[in-house]
């Protein structure tokens, strides 16, 4: 009998659609049977085979770490952490002891023991250290796998070509999988910023995580749908429905190369106005993409990537010589390296101590920095180093509320100079300094500011949430995201006004300036320069060589006499269609209307918002 | 035999400040793990009144130990000496750290 069609929505991490048949990985469902042994005989032979099960395990890790991607030896101190977990005596001991004392079977003392370990860490105070019980279940499941005689090697579960559907992926699965084998990739846990997400964009794979519920629904066989673009799941589509997103990928896929082909000329208006388009990078790695998509530049290399998913800090040197390949790599074109924008979700990892009731408006970003004032000099003095040859390396301050803090962050900034100077380093002195404007206070500062630095970055993802006082992943509020709210608009005008009274360029580096339809708006607000995710730069570059400056100058201050987002938004998309037909009939336009909506699919109060 | 083990057996104990600025980390306790794992004799790490293994990666970490911790690391057996050498000099070099 044929099976429904149902549709999901989680979170496009990686564009693009997949068709395929669904993998399903079952990773920690290992069933646990409970029963007493019979005999001294029989406690021995459990013991050993427990005992061989860790050490099947312990290779299996041992192998990873061997084979495991250049791009991801971050992740060796993890798997021997794990290693380590297995031979703990809270684990290894204690099993042993239940299979001896108890007669337990294996699989049971061993659950026995883990829900123990899960016991005392739930006892524990600081968010860090309780997290690592993640650790502690990680290492037990590679036991429980070896003892239920289940194959644990995703390399062998992936018999062809298919879409990947697990509850979520540690490091060391996504670094066992087949990738050249996987269509596509849909997870129950994760989100933009998650391992795998990252991992998929860098490969191109079609992938939504955050999907909540997908394991429950998919059967391995099963056709999947994913679009990587909206974060749909279909499951067990219709005829009809496989025929549509097969039109729809094949006219993606032609569409994209055609203007990708286009994408490394440069940006111009059909007036003759150039705007500088760069990518937003997190890694290295991405350097390829960037530049394939036509990226004339890194607008933002974030650079708190690297030092999350590792426990320890990197140093000086280490920061250096990341930085330096990437000048190198990058050269004659500009990087802008935004110094360490720590947020509350990735505190814990780095910095266990700091517990707040409301972090979004706590320690973090350049007021962290200020706060650890050793780790930001090492991180500018590797800057300042990295830029000595190439002179291509701009610094950027994240989330300066005003100039108070940021001559705070400057002192520290020439201090690590001086010291430079004084050990006779090669360095660059007149390295570009700019600030992100993506704080309401320093949009009502922004003259004030521009006098102390050489450019302007606005932040959109940030201001949008602090002027609104909204916290777009509360599903509750995210209705009220509005990047085309007036305020937004007002603020961004304000800040470009600023920074060009005073002769700065001022860009945008938010998730604003990666979405084709804020083009015309963008355009017509005066902005120098758009940074943004590399997949998105062919496209944005075709509508901005397709548009005029002069023009969209004029539809701006129409826009700005507008009272509501929602009607801003009409408007906007009124125009799109006009100008642009078959670029939003192929690909949808993400106005908020659309689907930012349709990704709040979930939420309860839908008939509260405005349509 | 036995007897001969006990007679050489030796205890020593000294306190450190975890000194680098993340404390005892997932890493770090691996470190120290490593490094006790070398040595025969019984390895105890104490902070606050509360005594670990300091031969398993799980009791030092939910020990928590942050930056600034005042902890005793005491060492019985034939390598005493040795072991709580090498362990001092990890506390004294941040665990590599900064």
């Amino acid at each position: 009998m044929r099976k429904t069609s149902i549709t999901l929505q989680g979170i496009g991490v990686s564009p693009g659609i997949a068709i395929g048949k669904a993998q399903q990985l079952n990773l920690g469902l290992t069933p646990i049977p409970h029963y007493t042994l019979l005999g001294d005989e029989a406690v021995q032979e459990e013991c050993e085979r427990f005992e061989a099960a860790v050490a099947k395990a312990e290779k299996s890790l041992e192998v990873i770490k061997e084979e495991l991607d250049p791009a991801l030896q971050d992740h060796v101190h993890l798997l021997e952490v794990h290693q380590m977990i297995l031979r703990d005596r809270l684990i290894f001991d204690e099993t042993l002891k239940l299979i001896r004392e108890k007669k337990y079977n294996a699989l049971w003392a061993l659950k026995r023991s883990l829900l123990k370990a899960h016991e005392l860490f739930r006892s524990i105070d600081d968010e860090y250290i309780r997290g690592r019980v993640a650790d502690v279940d990680a290492a037990g499941e590679l036991i429980l796998r070896n003892l239920a005689g289940q194959d644990h090697d995703l390399r062998n579960e992936i018999k062809e070509r298919a879409i990947v559907v697990a509850r979520d992926l540690s490091p060391a699965d996504t670094a066992q999988l087949q990738l050249e084998r996987t269509l596509g990739l849909v997870t129950d846990m994760g989100g933009r910023t998650s391992h795998t997400s990252i991992i998929a964009r860098s490969l191109n794979i079609p992938s939504v995580v955050g999907a909540e519920v997908v394991t429950r629904f998919v059967d391995t066989g099963d056709i999947l749908i994913v679009d990587g673009t909206t974060g749909r799941i279909v499951v067990n589509p219709t005829d009809d429905e496989i025929r549509h997103y097969l039109q729809r990928q094949e006219d993606e896929e032609n569409y994209l190369k055609e203007i990708k082909r286009k994408a490394h000329l440069p940006a111009v208006t059909q007036d003759g106005v150039a705007i500088t388009v760069e990518a937003n990078i997190e890694m290295l790695e991405e350097v390829v993409a960037a530049k394939d998509n036509g990226a004339e530049g890194i607008g933002l290399y974030r650079t708190e990537f690297f030092f999350m998913n590792r426990t320890d800090v990197p140093d000086e040197e280490t920061l250096f010589g990341e930085y330096r390949e990437l000048a190198e790599l990058m050269a004659p074109h500009q990087v802008t390296m935004r110094t360490l924008d720590l947020g509350a979700e990735k505190l814990a990892v780095s910095f266990p101590r700091h517990q707040e009731s409301n972090p979004a408006l706590g320690l973090r970003s350049i007021r962290l920095c200020l706060h650890y004032r050793d780790l930001f000099k090492s991180q500018l003095r590797a800057i300042l180093r990295a830029g000595a040859a190439t002179k291509n390396l701009r610094l950027m301050f994240p989330l300066v509320s005003g100039v108070g803090e940021l001559l705070q962050a400057k002192a520290v900034l020439k201090e690590a100079k001086e010291e430079l100077s004084r050990e006779r380093m090669a360095f660059h002195e007149d390295m570009p300094l700019g600030v992100m404007i993506e704080v309401p206070s320093a949009v009502a500062v922004a003259d004030l500011l521009a006098r102390e630095v050489d450019f302007f970055s606005i932040g959109t993802n940030d201001l949008i949430q602090y002027s609104l006082a909204i916290d777009r992943v509360n599903e509750n509020v995210a209705y009220l995201y509005e990047p085309l709210h007036p305020a937004v608009l007002r603020f961004i005008r304000q800040t470009v006004r600023a920074g060009h009274a005073a002769g700065i360029p001022v860009g945008i580096c938010g998730e604003m300036a990666g979405e084709p339809s804020y083009v015309p708006v963008l355009l017509g607000l005066e902005l120098d320069s758009l940074s943004m995710n590399p997949q998105a730069i062919p496209r944005v570059k075709n509508l901005i060589c397709r548009s005029r400056a002069r023009g969209n100058q004029k539809f701006v201050n129409r826009l700005l006499k507008i009272p509501t987002a929602q009607e801003i938004s009409t408007l906007l998309q009124d125009v799109l269609m006009k100008r642009f037909p078959e670029e939003f009939r192929i690909l949808e336009p993400g106005l908020p209307t659309s689907k930012a909506l349709q990704r709040q699919g979930m939420l309860k109060s839908l008939e509260n918002i405005p349509s | 035999m036995k007897l001969d083990r006990l007679q050489s057996m030796t205890e020593q104990d000294q306190e450190f400040v975890v000194a680098n600025r993340l404390g005892i980390h997932a890493r770090v306790a691996a470190q120290i793990v490593k490094v006790a794992n070398q040595f025969q004799s019984d390895i105890w790490i104490t902070k606050s009144g509360s005594t670990v293994s300091g031969k398993s990666i799980l009791d030092i970490l939910t020990l928590v130990c942050p930056q600034g911790s005042k902890v005793r690391v005491s060492a019985s057996g034939v390598d005493a000496s040795e072991a709580l050498k090498a362990l001092a000099t990890l506390f004294q070099t941040k665990f590599g750290e900064s």
